[in-house]
């Protein structure tokens, strides 16, 4: 397919992997933020062509791995009640609530649907008028503009049975947490492309200033996230701390502005709690007051759930890039996608999933 | 989550009063909303994410990364010429 295929070409990618090589002349912790790209750096062994003492942390996007253990548990209350017909992207439907996971509540005859795109589930919302339907808006700054404009729908339709069970999350303000971790070893990000088509690339200015890292906007590609890792080594190797696009092709500076309008007009900025990681001041989004008939914890009144992580998983630690996901005893044995402990198992992004799929069999690698 | 895949816009129409688009991804064609991308035509290629347009692809910036290897070859040549030039 055009701008996939000619982005995987082996060839180029052993010749950027050798600039790499080249420009290091040290070694240099670089944090890849977007879950998508730890899995095609897992899937394409770009780490393994990199320089040793070079080393890629995996970073918290993930919003599957990152949504906390109460909100799934609202979400399996929700998808349990007969009048409710709930709709979730596939990826959450094996995540462990503190009981059961959505499957599990499906499986017992709830109405548990997968939906490719929120305006589905508007879209069920209008075929079945007698049923309530809850659509689980999760996702980063990338997701945002498509649920917004769910809700603008049901708004602008006057849809009395359709709301969101919304735990929307920011990445900047994960990168400031990660930065302020006294276990912190990230010198440089790679930060993660299609959150930044739509935010644009000037909030993360600051960022790079204050605490002095270089942040290349980064595409997805196997030849997208060797360049991305080039740029970075290169401001490194030069001292410098600037916030460059590498993911040109679809990142504008100013980010995409119709789409940001209408997130702004739906959510206003929320702390919110990151599982494994616990609360972050601004991190989050949620409904503004106006949109409030369309929350599902208003309508179903679910504020008070509480509930606990699982103590065995180490999900905290690998979302900040801490610790690997073979570091965990529980890797493999105790904690599969089939049977996972935590949501990083579960997720196409998850770093555990990856590291099961694609580096089961070859046994621990360098961390 | 925050997959986004380059389909190319094929047709272009309106449904609930919202701009949208069949888009082609390796033959295969689904519905997409462009309202977030209102200057895509039919013929050019957007970034599709959770049924939604997010960005026209820029054509010219694709290519970039492909200019970035003619500069690493005439690095290269440069500064094999150079050693070259060592006594």
């Amino acid at each position: 397919m055009k701008y996939i295929d000619e982005y995987r070409d082996a060839d180029r990618a052993r010749r950027l992997a050798e600039a790499i090589r080249r420009t290091a002349t040290r070694g240099w912790s670089i944090m890849e933020i977007c879950g998508g790209q730890t899995h095609a750096i897992i899937r394409f062994g770009i780490d393994e062509a990199l320089p040793p003492s070079l080393r890629l942390i995996h970073g918290p996007g993930c919003p599957v791995c990152v949504t906390p253990i109460e909100i799934i548990d609202k979400a399996v209350a929700l998808a349990s009640r007969p009048e409710v017909i709930f709709c979730s992207f596939g990826d959450m439907l094996r995540v462990p609530g503190s009981e059961k996971d959505l499957l599990t509540v499906k499986s017992e005859g709830g109405d548990v649907r997968v939906v490719y795109s929120p305006i589905d589930a508007v879209n069920l919302a209008r075929e079945h008028a007698d049923r309530q339907v809850v659509f689980f808006a999760i996702g980063f700054e990338t997701t945002a503009p498509a649920n917004a404009m769910a809700v603008t729908m049901a708004a602008k339709l006057a849809l009395k049975n359709f709301s969101v069970l919304v735990s929307h999350v920011l990445v900047p303000p994960a990168m400031r947490a990660v930065l302020d971790s006294p276990l912190n070893q990230v010198q440089g990000f790679l930060a993660a492309g299609h959150v930044c088509t739509i935010t644009g690339i000037d909030e993360y200015r600051p960022l790079a200033e204050q605490y002095k890292v270089p942040i290349v906007v980064t595409g997805f590609e196997p030849l997208d996230i060797l360049q991305g890792i080039l740029m970075c080594v290169k401001q490194l190797e030069e001292g410098r701390f600037e916030v460059e696009n590498q993911y040109a092709r679809s990142v504008r500076p100013e980010g995409n502005r119709p789409a940001l309008r209408q997130v702004r007009k739906v959510f206003q900025v929320v702390p919110r709690k990151w599982r494994g990681i616990g609360e972050i001041p601004q991190s989050g989004l949620a409904l503004r007051p106006e949109y409030g008939p369309f929350d599902a914890d208003e309508r179903f009144a679910l504020k008070q759930i509480t509930a606990e992580e699982p103590a065995e998983c180490i999900a905290g630690e690998v979302l900040q890039g801490h610790r690997k996901p073979h570091d965990c005893p529980a890797f493999g044995i105790r904690c599969s996608p089939e049977n996972p402990l935590g949501a990083p198992m579960v997720s196409s992004e998850g770093a555990c999933a990856a590291y099961y799929r694609y580096r089961r069999q070859k046994g621990k690698r360098r961390t | 989550m925050c997959l986004g895949v380059p389909g190319k816009v094929v047709e272009v129409y309106s449904r609930d009063d919202l701009p949208m688009g069949k888009v082609e991804f390796g033959g295969i064609l689904k519905d997409v909303c462009l309202v977030y991308t209102p200057e895509a035509e039919v013929g050019q290629y957007v970034l599709v994410h959770v049924g939604f347009a997010i960005s026209r692809i820029d054509e010219a910036e694709a290519e970039e990364i492909f200019s970035y290897f003619r500069q690493i070859d005439e690095a290269e040549e440069a500064s094999e010429t150079s050693r070259e030039g060592l006594p």
